[in-house]
């Protein structure tokens, strides 16, 4: 989620509850600061810098007209890391807006590669490039629905690799909406059975998409002086971040740069809340909009105008920024999903994408897990007792870590890799 | 090679030329005459007395720029990128890292220039200090032993050089195989290239060596940028380019 924001919004800890008496040593406890910044280097799993980890690109439905804007993504992007010998292999699929080469995928796949794993690493349904080229409808976010899209995928790129490798288990997991998608998956995998997954974990998943994305659309109100003041937020950053710049003795804008950057300009907590905000705001425009130019469903886009590719988004851009999750969701989603449906209520489509709708399932599944964080920011208050309360000890809940930013922690790398292994 | 540098030019002005004629308009193709209100259509959505960051940057050449943005895309996956994939493939690690040094080293030649026109004492200074050590310690820049001393690294170019001295942007110029830059940045490129060139043709090489050092600084130079064209996931690409290529010469031009 940090791709954008890059060299502005990655990076810096504070020094904020550094040393803590329980045997969970993860740094931040700041859960803002938590979710933007990850972890320090130094708290971060040994992890190989190179793995063979290779870009694949696959033509899902090869009879897809893509709208002539979006011309360049017809083919759906992964990455894949094989073993030499026979293994088990892991899928990973990414959070929010995020893509297969994204940070977090990244460092799983050289966890789970270390461990002696094959690894595939799948965009997100929400991802553009996933939209366009392998989301059945073109309008993601419903709960079945991409978890079928997603296991079309995992069965077309499995066509591609069976007589290239041998694969002893199947696995699955992924972060944030990624997690939620893995239960959708793992369940629809019990009727397919094309993987029978031996197991599946779930890091960091909202309980109610619709709760998640509510909370994630109010943290753009921390901007100072609202959301028309974006563009002063924005150069009051870029200065900050110049005046950490002109000290460094490097030209290059590194990792190590953006720890230093974000130390000197030091954001308090509504800045933290603002930038995570801006950063969903987004992934939800880009979302939004590349679904409008694929179903021409009148969203932002006037539907009997069309994009060439050469045209400006000019105003419609500025609009897909203004609008949020919950905007998408009332106005574009349920509206669609109702015409499919007309007995849907708007009440029963948002209990529909959540887990309470799983519930009996998830209770049952042995083989599902969970990694989850106390203080989740995208958890409304007391949802995080769902996973104790449905999983068991199948829950592991730390009491650090925001949303998803010890994922690269140490001992939750192993704990990832230890439930696959054992 | 004098010869060679004005073929290249003209046929360099002969593709801009090509590529500006054939630019379409960044307008949408209307269906009808009648507009079918969206849901959320703009004149009520948006706010005239809001500014919006992206009206900060001068955009008057979109259309040209989109396409040279579309055609340098081509180049790079076609052209481009297979050949920095197979430099990437053959060449062994440390001798990669060692050919980077080499260029990075000429590059101090540039920003040598600049930081004397910036009248910067400490830059020049420690710019040559820079390039003198690893010029012959460093073996012709291969070996960065300046870094390994903690001695600064600075970058400066022309571009940087006329925003010192308060000229502005200009309007945003995409730039065939080069990519994103503005007017400033332009005739910066320009000017750095004919003082560079000039450096280069005191060494009296033949000019086919003076193109292997010209296209290899190129590989080289690519070899070493992450960024892909249409994979960062954003219908809106191509002015996140713009906005964050702006921002990043801000800061350089303040460094």
């Amino acid at each position: 989620m940090q791709r954008y924001l890059g060299f502005f919004l990655a990076a810096i800890w504070l020094s904020t509850g550094w040393a803590s008496a329980d045997a969970y040593d993860y740094p931040i406890a700041n859960k803002f600061l938590a979710t933007v910044v990850g972890t320090p280097p130094e708290y971060r799993a040994d992890l190989p810098k190179k793995i063979p980890l290779k870009t694949r690109s696959i033509e899902i439905f090869e009879d897809r007209e893509v709208p002539e804007a979006l011309w360049y993504d017809k083919k759906l992007r992964y990455a894949e890391a094989l073993q030499k010998g026979p293994a088990p292999l892991v899928f990973l699929i990414a959070g929010t807006g995020a893509a297969y080469n994204g940070g977090k995928n990244t460092n799983m796949a050289r966890a789970f590669y270390q461990a002696g794993f094959h690894v595939v690493s799948i965009s997100s349904p929400t991802y553009m490039n996933f939209i366009v080229a392998a989301n059945s409808t073109g309008v993601p976010g419903h709960a079945i629905q991409d978890a079928e899209d997603i296991y079309r995928v995992m069965e077309r790129i499995w066509d591609r690799l069976k007589d290239k490798i041998e694969v002893t288990d199947f696995y699955v997991t992924g972060y944030s909406l990624g997690g939620f998608n893995t239960a959708f998956v793992t369940l629809l995998d019990e009727t397919k059975q094309t993987f029978n997954f031996r197991k599946a974990l779930l890091i960091n998943p909202p309980v109610s998409l619709y709760n998640s994305i509510s909370l994630l659309d109010r943290m753009l109100e921390n901007i100072p002086g609202g959301v028309d003041n974006f563009p002063q937020f924005y150069n009051r950053l870029v200065e900050q971040v110049t005046r950490a710049y002109k000290k460094t003795d490097t030209v290059d804008i590194g990792e190590e740069f953006l720890y230093q950057a974000f130390e000197a300009v030091n954001p308090d907590t509504e800045e933290l809340a603002a930038l995570i905000g801006v950063s969903f705001r987004i992934s939800s425009a880009n979302m939004a909009y590349t679904s409008d130019l694929m179903t021409n469903f009148g969203y932002i886009k006037p539907k009997n105008v069309i994009m060439t590719k050469n045209s400006s988004p000019g105003n419609y851009e500025k609009v897909a920024h203004r609008l949020g999750f919950t905007d998408f969701y009332h106005v574009y989603f349920y509206p669609y999903q109702h015409e499919k449906n007309p007995a849907l209520t708007r009440n029963e489509l948002i209990a529909d994408m959540s887990l309470y709708s799983i519930e009996d399932y998830l209770r049952s599944a042995e083989k599902i897990e969970v990694m989850h964080n106390q203080d989740d920011i995208i958890l409304a208050p007391g949802e995080i007792d769902f996973f104790p309360r449905v999983f068991g000890d199948r829950a592991t809940i730390y009491p650090r870590g925001g949303h998803c930013g010890n994922m690269d922690f140490r001992d939750n790398v192993t704990h990832m890799v230890d439930v696959f292994s054992k | 090679m004098k010869t060679a540098y004005k073929q290249l030019q003209r046929h360099l002005l002969l593709l801009v030329t090509v590529l500006a004629l054939g630019a379409c308009s960044t307008a949408p193709v209307m269906q009808s005459d009648e507009v079918i209100e969206p849901s959320f259509p703009a004149d009520r959505v948006l706010d005239n007395d809001v500014a919006y960051l992206s009206d900060e940057i001068s955009d008057p050449w979109e259309g040209f720029n989109r396409s040279m943005y579309r055609f340098n895309y081509r180049f790079d996956k076609y052209l481009f990128l297979p050949v920095v994939n197979g430099y990437k493939f053959i060449t062994p690690d440390f001798l990669e890292q060692g050919i980077h040094n080499f260029f990075l080293n000429l590059e101090d030649i540039t920003t040598f220039f600049n930081s004397i026109l910036q009248l910067n004492a400490t830059k020049t200074v420690q710019t040559t200090g820079r390039f003198l050590v690893n010029t012959t310690v460093g073996l012709l820049g291969f070996i960065d032993v300046a870094s390994r001393l903690d001695m600064p690294k600075h970058d400066e170019d022309f571009g940087q050089t006329l925003g010192h001295w308060g000229a502005g942007n200009g309007p945003y110029l995409v730039l065939p195989f080069l990519g994103p830059s503005n007017v400033r940045d332009g005739i910066g490129l320009g000017v750095d290239w004919v003082v560079y060139t000039e450096v280069i043709n005191q060494l009296d090489m033949k000019d086919s060596e003076e193109w292997a050092l010209s296209i290899m600084k190129a590989i080289d130079t690519r070899a070493n940028v992450a960024f892909r064209y249409y994979e960062t996931g954003t219908p809106f690409e191509y002015d996140w380019v713009k906005l964050l290529y702006t921002t990043k010469r801000k800061m350089d031009i303040e460094k």
